[in-house]
């Protein structure tokens, strides 16, 4: 179903945990909300979820207006961040649980309840799980039964606030597919809360980053990658580094030295610009700044720290691409830097993509 | 040996000097209780309690307990609960009044009683002009025995809630129940062994307790007395056995308690290990 969020506060004290948000989410739609720590994600999912009250603004799910209406009315699936099982309840109670809570007139019968559950363990793929206990239970297993307790009601919304946070590395790439695959099967609107980029754009349609209690930017990964809005966007994503330069006559020049200028289409005056390390491209030669580390990804690239003056590094790729081999790159080895494109705001917020200068150009 | 490791001597003295501490102050006390009740014979201790005065001081230690043990469950899990799971203004208050009967001297607490229920009290004109007596009868018993004990049922079951936190109470809110359920369902269940065990040592001081009940009690025979009043009141009639043999039941009812708390942690150990 459809969630509408409209100038959403909420206070703790003086601070503003939201202030004033306001995010349109599709049905069936995956949104991630993404964020820096304290930057009011899992607040605004709680907000959601009815666990804190909305103190100004509105929030409509499926056309339904949400303020005063209690967690327990609302029908969302939640998944908690340590997913909250019922320690004293086996793993079958606990998916039981959202249905033997209903009214007298619409809980299900015994057989029909057994039922349901092992339809929803069969779902999350862990019906040999029925009888264990949750702290006998990996990360992983948890999470699958905080996800069946959270579908037994029957949610038309699902919200999961850091559900891969207690899981390692490999198991929380795989774990990350099927619930996606989940989610288009079911066609749950499912809004997630994460403080990792990587995961918010591997998972979703649409993702919100929020700032201080605000929605910085909300829009398709690729979109925010290619047309970040403000600087806070451009320096969240993507593991920026952030540059101070002067734009002159359209040729942004950096205030550091060792970097070339660039062509860009923003009126004079102090600008900030964002480079990824894979738009700053080191080429062998005589002189320049001195490579520092090196490190090979595991895609086979050579990922570099290139020092631009005293305790500023800027990382970096080498050219010729996915090569870690003989003499280049290594470290000490002098270099000279190539951009090839930039996320550039000048003076007053305008924003221009900055690309590498044709010779014509310099005057 | 490693590094955190004690030389065998101070080890060896450490544990003498606790083992020495335990039988010197604490076996050796109760050992001597039970000698001297049973000096004279199983049967004069038998017949010393079975005396009317002694067989009715039993009988109102019971009720005493009896009454202000629930209502303390009741009381102080409703204490815990607002603390743990809750924020409201004045919560920190809440919390100290809870311990306030840990850090007053019962005898001020039975004093503050009399002084609000006695005859020249507040409360007791009132009170007697409806024919209601409180100080030197029933109620004024419960009274102070409720307040001595009302921290035991609270201070064992609150750090439990503080720790386990209120996420298991969120998710069952989202699940759709409602207020009771979650508290009979998710909360109760998750706390019972420390409720048992707060319940256990709420009724063990609640039936030892001397101060505040020997300030309200008027100590009338056969009418008001508790147990440890009447071993204070035999004792000071020189009546050695009979003072001696009530006391021995008294432990008794403490040792059979602290058992029955022993057996219980047992036994939540292992169902929680069976679980784990």
């Amino acid at each position: 179903m459809s969630v509408i969020v409209e100038g959403l506060v909420r206070r703790f004290g003086t601070t503003a945990a939201l202030d004033g948000v306001s995010l349109a989410v599709r049905d069936g739609e995956f949104v991630a909300l993404l964020g820096p720590s304290g930057s009011g994600k899992t607040t605004l999912l709680r907000v959601l979820a009815g666990l804190e009250p909305q103190e100004e603004g509105r929030v409509a799910i499926a056309g339904r207006e949400m303020a005063g209406v209690p967690a327990r009315e609302r029908g969302i699936g939640v998944m908690f961040q340590n997913y909250a099982l019922f320690r004293h309840m086996n793993v079958f109670d606990n998916i039981a649980f959202g249905l033997s809570v209903l009214p007298r007139g619409r809980r299900p019968g015994r057989a029909e309840l057994t039922a349901r559950v092992r339809e929803l363990l069969r779902l999350t793929q862990i019906p040999e799980l029925e009888r264990r206990w949750p702290d006998q239970l990996s990360g992983g297993q948890r999470q699958r039964v905080a996800l069946a307790r959270a579908l037994a009601i029957e949610p038309r919304l699902l919200l999961l606030d850091e559900p891969f946070g207690a899981l390692d590395a490999l198991v929380r790439r795989e774990v990350r597919r099927w619930l996606r695959g989940l989610h288009d099967r079911l066609g749950i609107t499912t809004i997630l809360v994460t403080h990792d980029q990587e995961e918010a754009m591997e998972l979703a349609d649409r993702v919100a980053l929020l700032e201080s209690g605000r929605i910085a930017q909300f829009d398709t990964p690729s979109a925010l990658l290619a047309a970040p809005a403000t600087p806070f966007v451009a320096g969240f994503l993507g593991e920026a580094a952030r540059l101070e330069g002067q734009v002159a006559g359209g040729v942004l020049r950096f205030r550091l030295p060792g970097l070339p200028p660039l062509a860009v289409a923003l009126p004079d005056g102090p600008a900030t610009a964002f480079l990824r390390p894979r738009e700053v491209v080191a080429h062998p030669a005589p002189e320049g700044p001195l490579i520092r580390l090196v490190r090979a990804t595991a895609e086979g690239e050579a990922r570099l720290v290139v020092e631009l003056a005293e305790d500023v590094t800027l990382d970096a790729v080498a050219t010729p691409h996915g090569a870690v081999q003989g003499e280049w790159p290594r470290r000490q080895a002098a270099c000279r830097l190539e951009i090839t494109g930039a996320q550039v705001f000048g003076a007053g917020g305008a924003r221009g993509m900055a690309g590498a200068l044709r010779l014509a150009e310099v005057r | 040996m490693n590094a955190t490791e004690d030389p065998l001597w101070f080890r060896a003295l450490l544990v003498a000097l606790a083992v020495l501490t335990g039988l010197l102050l604490l076996a050796l006390p109760l050992a001597a209780v039970f000698t001297e009740a049973l000096r004279r014979g199983g049967e004069a201790a038998l017949a010393a309690i079975l005396e009317p005065d002694t067989l009715a001081a039993i009988r109102m230690t019971l009720i005493v307990a009896a009454i202000s043990v629930p209502l303390n469950t009741v009381g102080g899990l409703a204490a815990a609960w607002c603390i743990a799971k809750h924020d409201f203004p004045g919560k920190r208050l809440l919390v100290t009044l809870v311990e306030l009967p840990f850090s007053v001297s019962p005898v001020i607490s039975g004093l503050v009683f009399v002084l609000i229920f006695g005859l020249q009290g507040w409360l007791g004109p009132w009170l007697q002009a409806r024919g209601i007596q409180v100080i030197f009868a029933l109620p004024g018993l419960v009274l102070a025995t409720l307040f001595v004990t009302f921290p035991f049922v609270a201070r064992t079951v609150l750090p439990l809630m503080q720790d386990q936190g209120r996420a298991e109470e969120e998710a069952a809110a989202t699940l759709g129940a409602g207020g009771w359920q979650i508290f009979r369902r998710v909360t109760l269940p998750n706390i019972r062994w420390a409720l048992l065990a707060g319940v256990l040592l709420c009724n063990a001081r609640a039936m030892g307790e001397f101060g505040a009940v020997s300030v309200v009690s008027g100590h009338i025979r056969g009418q008001t007395n508790t147990m440890p009043l009447h071993v204070e009141i035999l004792y000071n009639e020189y009546q050695f056995a009979g003072a001696f043999a009530v006391a021995a039941l008294l432990a008794l009812l403490g040792l059979v308690t602290l058992a029955a708390k022993a057996v219980l942690e047992r036994w939540s150990g292992r169902v929680a290990g069976e679980a784990g």
